[in-house]
């Protein structure tokens, strides 16, 4: 019984890794924006398809090891990721924003570009789906009972250490500041020479290539790609991140594992119809008493 | 322009009258995207194939007329509503004769309430659960059913590998595999004593982590995990079971055939066993010549999909020439079809041989197959009724 448990707190951290990840994208956004990037999840899926392009291309055609593929996979996946994501904003967000559209177009609009991603996947890739290559060999640690692969602790690292990474630059870089005081006083903003543009480009390339890193290590656990892929696991991970507290890094990063340790635990412990039925209504219950998620703050509306 | 439109529609109607009066349509309801898009794609290989020999050679003839053939694509999208939509369109739209499809039960079990509705023979090759054809006088299929294939599996598990207790993990949302895992329980208890199917986990279409459902299964006790589940979700589940410590046997049934089961699985996937249909490696005769005959044109080896769709449209051209001539009034054609399927015996199929009970479903006989080491499907035993 406690080996189970310990089992599956582990994989939780590894299935909430993934939630928080993606919680991290959107919470980064919205936080700037106060916009909703709806497309998101996608931006996860096309991430999982770049990483897969990209390890297929230096594993086919150029024959790398798999440790060296995962070395380049990382920085490109991101990169690549980053230009999806920087370029969606520069298409479709940054036109609606300069002509003073309504944050709810943006919101449609970000709903749309989700679908434009995946059809367009459909139509130039095709319905079939893909194996992700094996680039380590997944070697399984049997303790007393309890078994750990090497893949499941390199995904909740990344994940712990992505937060690390991201808390610091919100929280300690000149950047980060000019982040957090974007989202404070847009008018204000320019006043103080700082370049409005720059700081929305900056957020995209933050969130989108962790959204990037998130698909990266998606397809190495869950190696089956397709196109629709994203569109649930991000829906999921907003809520997350509306449940942990909207616009906070940290609560992104909490509510991210607290709706994996949930799922995890409801199937472990119920029939798994009950999964979405238990997390979310426990979920619900959290809003019901703290409307503005775990670790947000309420936010007062300026006349 | 009126008259331009007049000209178009009049010019429209003729030729459709023409058409109609020598072509034979039959409608395929298929899964060409969606969740299982290479079933979608191997049906319609093996219809492009039947298509193209039988109008290559001019046709069939039916009561002494000579009529060529014309088969209309229908996507379903892998999904029941779909499947349902492109029935109706098939049959009041593109006015088929007959149909072929869907393949998988979820599309299946609806798209066959509605052709039985709207009275048009159906034929799914490759659905086995009970509920396609029951209590629908026009519903057919060309494969086993589950109620078949369940003890089949069950007698093998315990033969083969010794084992008294079996964990199932299943899809509890799509009819296929809760169908199959409700049959596969209840006899492996009927064999092993109640209690004996030790675990009995679900998830849900589209889930991709297992991980707790295998933590169960794992510390079960569990001698053989049982996976009815389509080649899209088999991979998953056999590499997180990996990666969770099991090492025992896992086997499957024939929706591990349909599609590209290996190039998803890779090496992970060999070594284990599933029932199915027919088994391509080895095979002789009539079945070898399709084999190679698909293989020379699409470059791979026909899965059992490609081999019952084949088997199923043959038996609805069968039937059509059973008929001993078309009347060209299509309520009354689709229903002189329909009769002529409910006595079809002994229909030598690619597949097997079949004969048809009352209920519609060809009694034949099953494999199991054995994934070697060289990811081929070999042939490893027989089981028949």
């Amino acid at each position: 019984m406690l080996e189970s448990i310990i089992q599956n707190i582990l994989n939780a951290l590894q299935w909430g890794s993934f939630y928080s990840l993606i919680a991290l994208g959107y919470c980064l956004v919205y936080g700037v924006l106060l916009l909703i990037n709806f497309a998101h999840g996608d931006i996860f899926m096309v991430g999982a398809y770049i990483a897969f392009f990209v390890a297929t291309f230096f594993l086919a055609a150029v024959g790398l090891p798999g440790w060296a593929v995962i070395a380049l996979c990382v920085p490109l996946t991101m990169a690549l990721t980053a230009l999806v994501g920087v370029t969606l904003e520069r298409v479709a967000y940054r036109p609606l924003r300069r002509k003073g559209a309504h944050r709810l177009y943006v919101v449609i609009t970000a709903l749309m570009c989700g679908l434009i991603l995946e059809n367009g996947n459909l139509a130039l890739l095709g319905a079939s789906r893909r194996l992700f290559p094996t680039l380590v060999e997944t070697q399984v640690f049997n303790i007393g009972g309890i078994a750990v692969t090497n893949l499941k602790i390199a995904v909740i690292l990344v994940a712990i250490l992505s937060f690390v990474f991201l808390e610091t630059v919100v929280s300690k870089t000149k950047m980060g500041m000019a982040m957090r005081a974007i989202s404070y006083d847009k008018f204000a903003i320019p006043l103080m020479g700082i370049a409005p543009d720059k700081v929305v480009v900056f957020t995209f390339i933050l969130g989108s290539s962790f959204a990037g890193l998130a698909g990266l290590m998606f397809a190495m656990s869950y190696p089956v790609l397709d196109p629709y892929m994203g569109a649930l696991i991000g829906w999921k991970a907003f809520i997350a991140a509306v449940v942990g507290g909207i616009g906070s890094v940290r609560g992104a990063f909490a509510g991210g594992f607290l709706l994996g340790f949930v799922e995890i635990m409801v199937v472990a412990f119920f029939p798994s119809t009950y999964r979405d039925l238990i997390a979310f209504t426990i979920l619900l219950v959290i809003l019901t008493y703290k409307p503005t998620g775990l670790f947000g703050v309420a936010r007062f509306q300026k006349i | 322009m009126k008259k331009i439109l007049f000209a178009l529609l009049a010019s429209v109607l003729l030729f459709s009258g023409v058409a109609h009066a020598e072509t034979i349509k039959i409608g395929f309801n298929i899964p060409l995207t969606g969740d299982i898009p290479d079933v979608g794609e191997s049906s319609k290989q093996a219809a492009e194939m039947l298509l193209k020999k039988v109008n290559d050679a001019g046709g069939i003839e039916v009561g002494g007329a000579t009529y060529t053939l014309q088969f209309v694509y229908e996507d379903n999208e892998s999904k029941a509503e779909s499947a349902l939509s492109a029935t109706r369109k098939l049959i009041t739209q593109d006015k088929v004769l007959g149909i072929i499809g869907p393949q998988s039960s979820k599309q299946a079990v609806p798209a066959g309430e509605a052709a039985d509705d709207l009275e048009t023979p159906m034929i799914s090759p490759w659905s086995t659960n009970p509920d396609t054809t029951l209590d629908r006088p026009f519903v057919f299929r060309g494969c086993f059913l589950d109620p078949f294939q369940g003890p089949v599996v069950v007698n093998f598990a315990s033969e083969e590998f010794g084992a008294t207790k079996a964990a199932v993990l299943y899809d509890i949302a799509s009819d296929y595999p809760k169908g199959l895992a409700e049959v596969f329980k209840a006899a492996w208890e009927d064999k092993h004593g109640a209690g004996s199917v030790v675990a009995f986990e679900t998830f849900t279409t589209k889930d991709v982590d297992f991980s707790a459902q295998l933590t169960n299964i794992t510390k079960s006790g569990a001698e053989v995990l049982f996976v009815p589940q389509y080649y899209n979700e088999v991979p998953l589940i056999v590499k997180q079971a990996k990666s969770l410590g099991w090492d025992k046997p896992i086997i499957g049934a024939d929706a591990w055939a349909g599609g590209d089961l290996m190039s998803l699985c890779g090496d992970d996937c060999k070594g284990y066993f599933f029932s199915t249909h027919y088994a391509a490696a080895g095979a002789e005769g009539a079945t070898k010549e399709f084999i190679d005959e698909y293989t020379a044109i699409y470059g791979k080896t026909p899965d059992d999909v490609a081999a019952l769709t084949w088997d199923s449209t043959n038996l609805m051209l069968e039937a059509i020439k059973m008929t001993g001539g078309l009347t060209g009034d299509i309520d009354e054609d689709r229903i002189k079809i329909k009769d002529a399927l409910g006595t079809v015996t002994d229909f030598e199929g690619i597949t097997g041989t079949m004969t048809f009970t009352p209920e519609g479903d060809p009694i034949k006989c099953a494999v199991v197959v054995k994934i070697d080491d060289a990811g081929e499907f070999s042939f490893y035993k027989q089981v028949c009724p």
